[in-house]
């Protein structure tokens, strides 16, 4: 455990930023994102979420696979590069860094995504603990601690200070690169801090949400349940909490005809679109009460049942607050659990 | 999956990957049988030359035409035709159009295969086969129908019930009666939705003559055709008296990825380009109702 | 308000269990105090959990299309603005009349979630307005600012207390203009072709292609999108090329031009804060400039500017001489 003054975060950045290709949360245009660091750059690691996660840094939203180019009758096929050149995205969340290892169960699963994989090598992740928590969030809900950043590195900011804790060696790595700048420090010191975080938590209105019944077993009762026709009405059908979530990796793979070539690239999807499932001779989710059930049986019942009980949600909150309709997880969990007509089951505490 | 993963042979850039599930092979097209007027079999080989691939019957491949579109199709040709992969194409879409308008020799791009394939070597070695399909539907079974009969010593009686719209939209209708029916052991029975001159073969659909031939049920069934079709032909089977573990199926949904990560073709937890195409039908009763 | 909103309630109830109306399309109450969602009300015990408060912002027009095409009447709560897309909606036959029963609510101006954020108000626990102020609870303690300052902007900008159509009323409005509405256009207007063009440039490049503008947006009532097929290299999802998000949106404001009522849902929904109503602002203000002072969702017989011609419309060119 190192730590150094809070004021030297910006020549930290700097440090990192001018060894390697350094993404943090920047404010552009009112908005905090991550993206390249610049000198010039206003990074802003007090706010809490960033719009989108940073997910895109390892699964961009738009990427070009391969290109071709058909001569007569023939076609040469070139491959997009692979990632080669190791980077550093800092300041990601404990939910946002617990979304990689769903997304990983995915994308490194046999076959492996090449274009993903090689971005995971190549990357090395700074986790910050969250200070001040809002009511949006509930990672706790997924087993999260966002008082202890998993990651290569974490790190925790309190008033003047900036701990960092290597994790890995990719970790252990960076840490060199920074050294100069760190001196040595107690784990203890943070012991006030992880409780203040931990009890903030503790008064949070959706810390505590309860998943109980939301399992492989329950498949056939959950798909089958009326409460979807109920719960979709509000949705626009909009992507709004897929593209912003940090665990959707449902993805298009589409043609870009420039008129000398073609270039093959993949795009987010999102299964709340109308064509997602249309093909030739028909579709299987024609109306969005189907679409709507899907994004939340995959994340809740699907996912869990193809990869070991875990949750393809990490309690972010990015769709509780960006929803145009107010419509989320939380609620369709809650509406579960209160329909299950046992008050001990689901829900969330008073 | 086969080892025989697509890799991408014709670049040269990648010097750090080893296979690339999403880029594809080039193939050329060598043959291009008419046969039916919305059906066409294409032939498609590896730019030098032999298979582009080693596959299982049942699997998929991704057949792509840069600018146009990509889509999954299965692969007709048995793993014991030595020469090239083929694919039975229905015109039917922005993809399936364009094909129908290319001739041999022209390039064509391949990824695959995917997904799993009928049990040939396991479930269904030794078992009394009884393939039912209808229309288009022959393309996956064609595969299997080959493999078993280019391997008879490994199964028992083989009947194949297949049936179309009219005469001429009976696909592979030539290898159908010249070479299939010609085999010992194997009965072939064919049928058509709607009367016409020159057919003196059977007339009506094929839920209703599969009733009509009363087959025992210590068969197993291997279904393929438009999904009215496969719902009647299960029922009936029910009704002989076939179990769910006796019959299996393929489904088909939109993929883009082949490979279960994409996140469109599934039904409940499955994915039907990975965990399928192929079902057995007990598999299939506990999927939720949404294909 | 709320002895306002218990007068919707009860009236609400009465409508339905007098079978005048089948469904009440309002508000329901969310869980953190600011989060209610757009619903439809079937039985009168669903009402108990009917609200109506500084966050009912969400425009309910927009669902009467699937209103009109369920069984029986829909009873619709539209504020004053919402009024003007229904009725514009009425214009363009996308909305049943006879089987809306509409009731006007009054309105104060509706509250702005993002800018309650932006001034570091967080982990809410529950808000109350009093008045003209905000009161926040939060795990982090007691916060207050004034309302207006949390206004969503289409209210600094507020069309006036009428409601264009409905069938009763219920509650007083509150005038909450304090703006010009040209004010940003002019601005934007008077910046250099490079600056406009970066400002424009660097709002757009924020778009993920949610389409959320799209879907919320009551002019964008078309049954298939253009966008929704995929002869487009501009469909629906991210392209390879950002020039792509930038011919979207603007394709869109071109397509609701003369439709689009300047309700604001588009940048109150947009996740990502673009100010999508300055490119439908833009267009209206070159509309009253070219053809006079029009406003769309005030009469379903008026001749629209753009699709009814005169002799003495400007012509092709005038929009850069307009300038």
């Amino acid at each position: 455990m190192f730590k150094t003054e809070k004021a030297k975060l910006p020549a930290l950045l700097e440090k990192i930023g001018e060894a390697r290709d350094l993404i943090v949360p920047v404010l552009r245009c009112g908005q905090v994102n991550f993206e390249l660091w610049e000198r010039e750059s206003q990074a802003d690691l007090e706010t809490l979420k960033t719009s989108k996660s940073p997910k895109d840094v390892f699964f961009p939203q738009s990427e070009t696979l391969y290109s071709c180019i058909r001569d007569g009758k023939k076609i040469s096929v070139k491959a997009e590069e692979l990632r080669d050149r190791p980077f550093v995205v800092f300041g990601m969340k404990s939910c946002d860094v617990k979304a990689l290892e769903v997304l990983d169960r995915v994308f490194l699963d046999e076959p492996a995504d090449t274009y993903y994989q090689a971005r995971r090598e190549m990357g090395t992740v700074v986790s910050l603990a969250c200070r001040e928590p809002e009511e949006t969030c509930f990672c706790r809900a997924f087993g999260i601690d966002c008082a202890e950043p998993e990651g290569d590195v974490a790190v925790w900011m309190t008033d003047a200070s900036l701990y960092w804790k290597p994790l890995t060696e990719k970790g252990k790595a960076l840490t060199g690169l920074v050294e100069d700048l760190l001196t040595d420090a107690g784990e203890s010191e943070l012991d006030e801090e992880k409780e203040n975080i931990r009890s903030v938590c503790d008064q949070l209105p959706y810390m505590d949400l309860s998943l109980e019944g939301w399992n492989p077993e329950s498949l056939q009762e959950k798909f089958d349940s009326p409460l979807w026709e109920e719960l979709y009405r509000p949705c626009l059908a909009c992507g709004t909490c897929t593209f912003v979530c940090p665990t959707c990796q449902c993805y298009d793979i589409k043609d870009f005809d420039t008129g000398h070539g073609v270039y093959r690239y993949r795009c987010w999807d999102s299964c709340m679109y109308s064509d997602f499932t249309m093909m030739a001779h028909g579709n299987n989710r024609t109306s969005q009460m189907q679409r709507f059930r899907q994004r939340f049986m995959h994340k809740l019942i699907y996912y869990p049942a193809n990869y070991g009980g875990m949750y393809s949600c990490v309690g972010c909150g990015r769709c509780v607050s960006k929803c145009p309709s107010s419509l989320n997880i939380v609620k369709v969990i809650k509406k579960f659990a209160e329909s299950s007509g046992d008050e001990g089951r689901g829900g969330v505490r008073p | 999956m086969s080892d025989a993963t697509t890799r991408n042979g014709e670049c040269s850039c990648g010097k750090n990957r080893q296979k690339d599930t999403l880029v594809p092979a080039v193939g050329i097209i060598t043959d291009i049988r008419q046969e039916t007027p919305d059906v066409k079999t294409f032939c498609v080989n590896a730019p030098e030359g032999g298979k582009l691939f080693s596959h299982m019957p049942g699997q998929c491949a991704m057949v792509c035409v840069p600018g146009v579109g990509e889509a999954m199709f299965s692969i007709t040709s048995s793993p014991t035709n030595r020469e090239c992969q083929e694919f039975s194409i229905k015109s039917c879409g922005e993809l399936t159009n364009y094909l129908h308008t290319m001739e041999a020799g022209e390039e064509i791009l391949v990824r695959g295969p995917y997904g799993n394939s009928f049990p040939v070597d396991t479930e269904l070695k030794g078992k009394n086969l009884l393939f039912i399909a209808g229309g288009i539907g022959l393309a996956p079974l064609r595969s299997v129908i080959n493999y078993v009969l280019d391997n008879r010593e490994d199964y028992g009686t083989v009947d194949i019930l297949y049936g179309s719209r009219s005469a001429e939209d009976l696909v592979a209708r030539k290898e159908i009666e010249e070479v299939w029916d010609k085999k010992e052991g194997v009965n072939v029975y064919l049928t058509i939705d709607r009367p016409q001159d020159d057919w003196k073969g059977h007339v009506g659909f094929v839920p209703a003559y599969l009733k009509e031939l009363e087959f025992s049920a210590d068969k197993t069934a291997l279904v393929c055709g438009p999904p009215v079709m496969i719902k009647f032909v299960l029922e009936a089977l029910h009704e002989m008296g076939f179990s769910s573990r006796q019959i299996y199926t393929t489904l088909e949904l939109r993929m883009k990825c082949g490979i279960g990560k994409c996140g469109r073709c599934n039904i409940g937890s499955k994915y039907v380009c990975k965990d399928g195409p192929v079902f057995r039908c007990d598999q299939i009763d506990e999927l939720p109702d949404e294909y | 308000m709320q002895e306002f909103m218990n007068e919707m309630i009860r009236r609400g109830k009465e409508l339905l269990s007098g079978g005048a109306v089948q469904r009440v399309l309002g508000w329901k109450k969310g869980d953190l105090g600011y989060n209610p969602e757009p619903a439809f009300f079937l039985g009168e015990q669903d009402l108990d959990e009917f609200v109506y408060d500084g966050f009912c912002g969400a425009n309910l027009s927009k669902f009467m299309i699937e209103a009109s095409k369920m069984e029986g009447k829909t009873l619709v709560f539209l504020k004053p603005c919402d009024t003007y897309s229904y009725k514009q909606l009425l214009m363009e036959h996308r909305v049943d009349r006879e089987k809306s029963y509409i009731i006007g609510v009054g309105c104060s101006g509706k509250l702005d979630v993002n800018k309650m954020q932006r001034e570091g108000i967080r982990g809410i626990k529950s808000v109350e307005e009093e008045g003209d102020v905000l009161r926040f609870h939060t795990v982090y303690g007691e916060k207050e600012c004034p309302r207006s300052r949390m206004l969503l902007e289409r209210c600094h900008v507020c069309k006036g207390k009428e409601h264009q159509i409905y069938d009763e009323r219920i509650g007083e409005s509150e005038e909450t203009g304090d703006r010009d509405r040209f004010e940003q256009v002019r601005q934007i207007e008077a910046m250099e072709p490079e600056e406009r063009f970066a400002f424009f440039k660097g709002e757009l490049s924020k778009c993920i292609r949610c389409n959320a503008c799209r879907n919320v947006c009551p002019a964008c009532s078309c049954r298939k999108c253009v966008f929704d097929g995929s002869q487009f290299d501009s469909s629906q999802k991210a392209n390879a090329d950002s020039f792509e998000e930038q011919m979207f949106h603007i394709i869109r404001a071109f397509h609701v031009t003369g439709r689009c009522t300047d309700c604001g849902e588009c940048s109150r929904v947009c996740p990502q804060g673009i100010p999508l109503h300055l490119f439908n602002r833009k267009l209206i203000k070159d509309i009253n400039t070219f053809y006079g002072e029009y406003q769309a969702g005030v009469s379903t017989d008026c001749e629209m500017p753009l699709t009814d011609y005169t002799a003495g419309d400007p012509e092709p060119n005038a929009a850069e001489r307009g300038r």
